[in-house]
């Protein structure tokens, strides 16, 4: 198999920045890549290195330039890439987070119109979205937004021309081939399907945030009642969502049966 | 307690800002000029995390319940005590019951306002710095209103005196500034033209500014080919240039992603600079190499030793 680091660019983002980067490609084997580098890097924090974020095929690390000069920040991103495996020979344990959605009616006022764009009916929708995990590439746009990879085809929608200025915070959205939950209200141009009474961002809270980048999201179908009793448990700090994790397989895999995952069919 | 009894055009507490959370997709936020912050905090005696208030274009008012050490630093908003002119770049007391007035930016965009001791507001992911768009931080994640009541905290770490600073500490605000850059990470996405047409042109501010970006006018750059690259990180200073050829400077308030191709970035201590420019200021950048960016961020740092040792009080 091919030698990623012999293609791993090291460029300067301005004095205090550096952008470690795989091939500039969205798949869930460079991410992979990038996830471990991500992982190496906060358990071998030195000095002056400040924080290192994970995006689709790159590591960026920031450092100050004062306490560590840039060569040192390369010998330790060259040692730790020493570390990092091509996904095949490697099982990462990735985690599944379970996020209930109400699809349809008030939540997902655009699930009727996914419906006929694609020809399919409102169930068929939900059932193809919740039909597999989404890989989480990286977190980005706002707090806790999750750019999520491996949406069916089946169910992709050009995204709308005109963006809606405000979309409530927990709406499940469909844009072009990519799907995601808006964590806080914000603009956005996607469809809406559904809404999770989860919160993906509690600035207040411990855990700040639901996910992290290298996670899955696994969405499944609740009804209404279901969606304001687990709001409610949510509001109490009660509610804990289910997580699972990939036990055999390959995770670029995801539609290999080796998944092992528990059923939510609602 | 201090009252806002007028709260501004775009008023919000501010600190060093929210590292540490990127990887999340928390901006960074902070103040938006890191140097009149600082500058500030210190002719107050406060350690650099201290929170302090960013006003933009038009300053606020504040009434003071108790007599209070301030600093102001930054645009000069004609500040007044009680009526009395007070000086920018300076500390001062403000008696039991006086009133601060600041009128609109004549000179810079926006100015500092330091208590000693920091406002008292709680951090939130380590940070008390606002970021409205995200609701977070700073007084209930939003900008002051009339009537807000702030608090002093404990985060002054020396006693100081009444000072000005002296001038080689005090920004000239001309309106046309020049700003180093360095290149990349996919200046190889510009042919050297473009390039070259970036370095040799004068910008102009446009009026959309605000803590997320700066939104350039002037000569196109374009492409060699397409402007979207898959999206990668960004980080304040960096230069974005979306399929339109026109600049967008990333500020403190700027996503965590982004998808267009950043020709260079702003070096870390002219963001002072670009935080203080209003619409229809002009800009020019200058290519500069890693080492000079470096050395301008060890003489901020002599500036800030140099600005401890003379507002420290000699016992």
């Amino acid at each position: 198999m091919k030698d990623y680091r012999s293609e791993v660019k090291m460029l300067a983002a301005g004095e205090y920045g550096l952008v470690v980067e795989f091939e500039a490609v969205i798949s869930p084997r460079i991410n992979a890549l990038v996830q471990q580098l991500t992982k190496l890097l906060q358990h071998n924090m030195i000095n002056g290195i400040i924080e290192a974020v994970p995006t689709y095929k790159s590591v960026t690390v920031y450092f100050d330039p004062l306490v560590i000069p840039r060569h040192q920040v390369v010998q330790l991103i060259k040692q730790l890439l020493a570390d990092v495996k091509p996904q095949d020979t490697n099982k990462l344990a990735s985690r599944i987070v379970h996020v209930p959605v109400c699809y349809g009616g008030v939540f997902g006022p655009d699930l009727e119109f996914v419906a006929r764009y694609t020809g399919l009916s409102p169930q068929e929708i939900t059932t193809i979205h919740t039909g597999k995990p989404y890989l989480v590439y990286m977190l980005g746009f706002t707090p806790g937004f999750p750019y999520l990879g491996g949406m069916s085809e089946q169910i992709a929608v050009p995204r709308q021309e005109k963006p809606r200025s405000k979309i409530p915070a927990g709406s499940v959205g469909i844009g072009g081939n990519q799907t995601g939950v808006y964590p806080i209200e914000s603009p956005g141009e996607w469809w809406l399907i559904g809404r999770t009474p989860l919160k993906l961002f509690q600035p207040a809270s411990s855990n700040p945030f639901l996910v992290s980048s290298g996670d899955y999201f696994r969405f499944f179908d609740i009804t209404i009642e279901d969606y304001f009793t687990i709001r409610h448990d949510v509001e109490a700090g009660h509610y804990k969502p289910e997580e699972s994790h990939i036990i055999e397989g390959d995770s670029s895999d995801y539609n290999n049966s080796t998944w092992l995952l528990y059923n939510h069919s609602g | 307690m201090i009252t806002t009894i007028q709260p501004g055009y775009f008023t919000t507490i501010q600190d060093k800002g929210r590292w540490g959370y990127q990887a999340y997709g928390m901006p960074i936020a902070g103040a938006m000029d890191q140097y009149a912050c600082r500058a500030a905090n210190l002719l107050v005696g406060n350690n650099d995390h201290a929170a302090v208030l960013e006003m933009t274009a038009a300053g606020a008012a504040f009434k003071f319940d108790e007599e209070q050490l301030v600093a102001v630093c930054g645009a000069e908003m004609q500040g007044k005590t009680n009526g009395l002119p007070i000086n920018n770049w300076s500390s001062f007391v403000v008696p039991k019951g006086g009133e601060l007035r600041f009128e609109a930016a004549t000179k810079g965009y926006r100015t500092y306002l330091a208590v000693r001791g920091g406002f008292a507001v709680p951090l939130v992911l380590g940070s008390r710095s606002t970021c409205t768009r995200a609701k977070v931080g700073g007084f209930e994640g939003r900008t002051l209103r009339q009537g807000d009541v702030l608090y002093v905290g404990e985060d002054s770490s020396f006693p100081v005196e009444e000072h000005k600073l002296e001038a080689a500490y005090i920004p000239n605000y001309t309106g046309s500034i020049n700003l180093r850059v360095m290149l990349g990470p996919q200046d190889n996405m510009f042919s050297y033209d473009a390039v070259e047409k970036f370095f040799k042109s004068v910008y102009a501010v446009t009026n959309q500014i605000d803590r997320i970006g700066y939104w350039l006018k002037g000569p196109k750059v374009m492409h060699s080919d397409k402007a979207d690259i898959v999206s990668d990180a960004m980080w304040p200073g960096a230069i974005q240039i979306p399929s339109n050829g026109m600049p967008f400077i990333m500020t403190a308030d700027h996503q965590t992603t982004g998808g267009f191709a950043k020709i260079g970035s702003v070096i870390r201590s002219d963001l002072t600079l670009l935080a203080q420019a209003s619409p229809g200021d002009t800009i020019r950048f200058c290519c500069v190499a890693e080492d000079v960016a470096i050395q301008a961020l060890r003489e901020e740092e002599r500036c800030y030793d140099a600005i401890m040792r003379a507002v420290v009080q000699q016992q």
